[in-house]
C-alpha cells in the first residue's frame, strides 16, 4: 500500500441544515493520494451528508470543498466526467438492465473514449464477466454491490465515496469488497468511506474521523482514537463507544 | 440524454405487461367514454304492433289524402321496430326483456283519425325497471309521435288555408269524385258591382246592394289575414336554434375527441410520472446529477419520452377509429400539433407529480386519482350545476391540461373553433408544470 501523499480532496467548515436541524457544523476533512479514511459515528451523525457533498449531489450552506476538478463552495459538480467517483449505499442501478448494459450506460455518460473497453476492464476487475448478461434485479446483494462499486469506479476517479459500502453483504462478501478497496487504495486511489462497521474501520482505515451531532470530534488514527479514551483492555469497538461517551454523546 | 433515453426504452420493452396495460387501459376508458357519451343504443329495439296492417291507412282530410304508413316510417328512422303479430305479443317482448319498448297501432287510428271527431291514439309500453332505458324510449317516441302530430297538423292547416282560399277567391272543388264551381267572395262582389250599376241612382235596392258589397269586401280582407292566423296554428312555435360558443360538432365526432384526450392523459401523466420517479426509486438520480446530467436535461428527457410515445399511441388509435368514425385526414398536420401541445402539457403535468411524490405508485396512483375527475370536470356543461360551482369547475379545468388539450383537439378535428387559443393555453400549463417540477427536483434525492 502507497503511503499518503499530497492532499487528494479536502472540506472546510462544512455547514449543511434541514429546515431547523444542523446536520454537519464546520466540519473539516482531509485526504490524500492512496489514503483510505473511514467516517464513523453514531446514527444521524452527519456521515451520509458529509459525504453526499463530497460527491457534488448536495450543497453545503457554507464552507467549501476542494478536490480534483473543483474548487467550490461545495455545490454539485458540473456536467461530465467526474474525477470523484461516488458509491452510495443502496446501490443505484437499474434493475431491469443488465450488468453490462448499467455499466455501459454509465460509461457513456461519464463520456469513456472506448466505452466497451471500460466495460470489459470493470467486468474483469469485479469478477462479474460471468453474469455481465444477468439483469441487475436476479443479482445478489453482494453482487449488486460491486457492480454499484464498478460503476463508480468506471470515470478512473481519484478520489472514491463510499456510503456503507458493506451494509449489505454477507462476511465472505465483505472480504472479498475490501480486498478489492484495498487494492484499489494500493494503487493511488484515495478512498473515504462512511460505515458502521467499527471493526472495519479498525482494520483497514489508515485515518478516522468521528462526527457526531454533526460535529467532527475525532480526526486520527484507530490507535489514537483508544490511547484518547484513556483506558486500556478495551476493543476498539468498546473504546469508540467510550470516546463518544467522554464526550456527552 | 439519448442514452438515457435508450435506456428508458429498453427498461420498457422488458416491461411488456406494464406497457400493455399503459396503452391497453386508456383506449378502453377513452373508447368506453366515447361511447357512453356519444350514443345510447343508436337505434332502441322496440317491439311494433301495427293494426292497420293489411287495412287501407290513408285518411281524407279537406279532400287531402294522407297516408298513415308514410308519415309512420319516420318514426323507423329512429327506432329499429321488431315487428309482431299482436298487441299481447308485444307487451310480452317488454316484460322478457327482449326490446326496450313496445308501440302498438290501433286499428281504428285511421278511422278516428277520419272522423276528425277524437284523435287517434297510440300506445307505447316500456320496462320501467331502469330509469335510464324508461327515459330512453319514453324521449324517442314521444319526441317522433310530436313529429307525427306536428306533420299532420301543418298538412290540416295547408289544407284548411286551401278552402279558405276558395270561398275568397272561389274556383274548380273537387269531393268524393264530383268536381264543383265554387263561386268565391271577390266574383260574387264583381257580379253584385255590375248587377248595383244596372239600378237608377238612388233606388233602395241600391243602397241594400252596397251594403253586401261592403260585407264581401270586408269578408275577403279578413280571410287574407287568416292565411297567416292558419300558418301559426299549424307550427305556433318555430326553433331558430343558434350556437353562441363552441362549433358545431357532432357527437360522434366529439366523441373521438374525448378518446384522444383521455388516452393521452393517461399514457403521458403515467409514463412521465413513472420514468421520472424510477430513477430516484433505483437510487440513479443523485448518481446522474451529480455531473453527468443536469436536472433539467433530465427533465427534458422524460416529458420526450413520454409525449413522443403518448403521441405515437394517440395517433394509432385515431387512425383506427377513423374506420369506423368520419376523421378528416386532409387536417392531419393539425391534429399532430393538437396532440404533439396536450402529450408536452400533459407530460409537464406528470413529471411535476413524479417530482412532487417520488416514488413510482405514489406518482401512479396520483396521476390515476388526478385523471378521471378532470376528464369529468372538463365535460360538465354550463346550466348542470349552479353558477358559482360551474365557475369554480372552469377554474380548475384551466389550470390543467385535459380542458385545454380537448379543445385543440376538437378544434384540430372537428374545425371547431379556433385552435390557437388552447395551443397557447396548452403552452402556459406546460411551462407552469415543467417550473413546478424543475422546483420539487430540488428535494427529489
Amino acid at each position: 500500500m502507497e503511503t499518503a501523499t499530497a492532499t487528494t480532496i479536502a472540506a472546510r467548515d462544512l455547514v449543511k441544515r434541514y429546515g431547523e436541524r444542523v446536520a454537519l457544523r464546520g466540519v473539516s476533512l482531509a485526504a490524500g493520494r492512496g489514503e483510505l479514511v473511514a467516517v464513523i459515528g453514531p446514527n444521524g451523525a452527519g456521515k451520509t451528508t458529509l459525504l453526499s457533498i463530497l460527491a457534488g449531489i448536495q450543497r453545503a450552506d457554507e464552507g467549501v470543498v476542494e478536490g480534483p476538478g473543483r474548487k467550490h463552495p461545495a455545490r454539485p459538480g458540473a456536467r461530465g466526467s467526474s474525477p470523484i467517483g461516488w458509491v452510495p449505499q443502496q446501490p443505484a442501478l437499474y434493475g431491469k438492465l443488465t450488468v453490462a448494459e448499467n455499466l455501459m450506460l454509465f460509461a457513456r455518460l461519464e463520456g469513456s473514449a472506448d466505452p466497451a473497453g471500460t466495460v470489459d476492464r470493470m467486468l474483469d476487475l469485479t469478477d462479474l464477466r460471468d453474469r455481465s448478461g444477468d439483469q441487475v434485479s436476479t443479482l445478489s446483494g453482494g453482487n449488486r454491490q460491486r457492480v454499484n462499486i464498478a460503476i463508480g469506479l468506471l470515470g478512473e476517479p481519484e478520489v472514491l465515496l463510499l456510503d456503507e459500502p458493506s451494509s449489505a453483504l454477507d462476511p465472505r462478501q465483505r472480504e472479498r469488497l475490501w480486498e478489492f478497496i484495498l487494492r484499489l487504495a494500493g494503487e493511488g486511489t484515495t478512498v473515504v468511506y462512511a460505515t458502521h462497521h467499527i471493526q472495519e474501520a479498525d482494520r483497514y482505515a489508515n485515518r478516522l474521523v468521528v462526527l457526531a451531532d454533526g460535529e467532527r470530534v475525532f480526526d486520527g488514527s484507530p490507535r489514537e482514537l483508544e490511547q484518547a479514551t484513556g483506558t486500556t483492555g478495551l476493543d476498539f469497538e468498546q473504546a469508540f463507544v467510550e470516546y463518544l461517551h467522554q464526550r456527552g454523546h | 440524454m439519448r442514452w438515457l433515453l435508450l435506456k428508458d426504452l429498453r427498461i420498457l420493452r422488458r416491461s411488456p405487461l406494464l406497457v400493455a396495460l399503459l396503452v391497453l387501459y386508456p383506449i378502453v376508458i377513452a373508447v368506453l367514454i366515447g361511447f357512453a357519451l356519444s350514443r345510447g343504443p343508436d337505434k332502441p329495439e322496440v317491439a311494433f304492433y301495427n293494426g292497420l296492417a293489411g287495412a287501407p291507412a290513408i285518411v281524407e282530410l279537406g279532400g287531402e289524402r294522407i297516408d298513415l304508413t308514410e308519415e309512420g316510417s319516420r318514426l323507423f328512422e329512429e327506432i329499429d321496430p321488431v315487428r309482431v303479430d299482436s298487441r299481447e305479443e308485444a307487451i310480452e317482448k317488454v316484460r322478457d326483456g327482449d326490446v326496450l319498448g313496445a308501440l302498438i297501432v290501433p286499428d281504428d287510428l285511421a278511422s278516428n283519425l277520419q272522423s276528425t271527431l277524437e284523435p287517434g291514439t297510440v300506445e307505447v309500453y316500456y320496462n320501467a325497471e331502469d330509469p335510464a332505458k324508461k327515459e330512453f324510449v319514453e324521449n324517442t317516441i314521444e319526441a317522433q309521435v310530436q313529429q307525427a302530430n306536428a306533420a299532420l297538423t301543418k298538412r290540416i292547416a295547408e289544407e284548411a288555408l286551401d278552402l279558405l282560399d276558395l270561398i275568397s277567391e272561389g274556383g274548380e272543388y273537387s269531393f268524393l269524385g264530383q268536381e264543383f264551381d265554387v263561386l268565391g267572395l271577390a266574383r260574387a262582389e264583381r257580379i253584385l258591382a255590375e248587377a248595383r250599376e244596372s239600378l237608377p241612382p238612388g233606388s233602395p235596392e241600391r243602397e241594400r246592394l252596397d251594403e253586401v258589397i261592403e260585407f264581401g269586401e270586408l269578408s275577403r280582407e279578413n280571410l287574407a289575414f287568416s292565411d297567416d292566423v292558419l300558418a301559426v296554428v299549424g307550427e305556433p312555435i318555430r326553433v331558430r336554434a343558434r350556437a353562441l360558443e363552441g362549433g358545431s360538432t357532432s357527437l360522434n365526432a366529439f366523441a373521438v375527441a374525448l378518446a384522444a384526450s383521455v388516452s393521452l392523459m393517461f399514457i403521458t401523466l403515467l409514463l412521465a410520472a413513472g420514468m421520472l420517479a424510477i430513477e430516484r426509486e433505483e437510487n440513479a438520480f443523485g448518481r446522474l446529477v451529480r455531473g453527468l446530467v443536469s436536472r433539467s436535461a433530465l427533465l427534458a428527457e422524460k416529458a420526450g419520452l413520454a409525449a413522443v410515445c403518448s403521441t405515437a399511441v394517440c395517433l394509432l388509435m385515431l387512425a383506427g377509429l377513423g374506420l369506423f368514425v368520419e376523421i378528416d385526414w386532409g387536417r392531419f398536420p393539425l391534429w399532430l400539433t393538437a396532440v404533439i401541445a396536450g402529450a408536452v402539457a400533459f407530460a409537464a403535468l406528470g413529471l411535476a407529480i413524479g417530482a412532487l411524490t417520488r416514488e413510482v405508485r405514489a406518482a401512479s396512483l396520483l396521476a390515476f386519482m388526478l385523471s378521471l375527475p378532470l376528464a369529468f370536470l372538463a365535460l360538465v356543461p354550463s346550466g348542470a350545476v349552479a353558477p358559482a360551482v360551474y365557475d369554480a369547475i372552469r377554474a380548475i379545468s384551466a389550470v390543467f391540461p385535459f380542458k385545454p388539450t380537448l379543445d385543440a383537439l376538437d378544434a384540430a378535428l372537428n374545425d371547431a373553433g379556433g385552435l390557437a387559443g388552447p395551443l397557447l393555453h396548452l403552452a402556459a400549463l406546460a411551462l407552469a408544470f415543467g417550473v413546478l417540477s424543475r422546483i420539487a427536483l430540488r428535494r427529489f434525492a
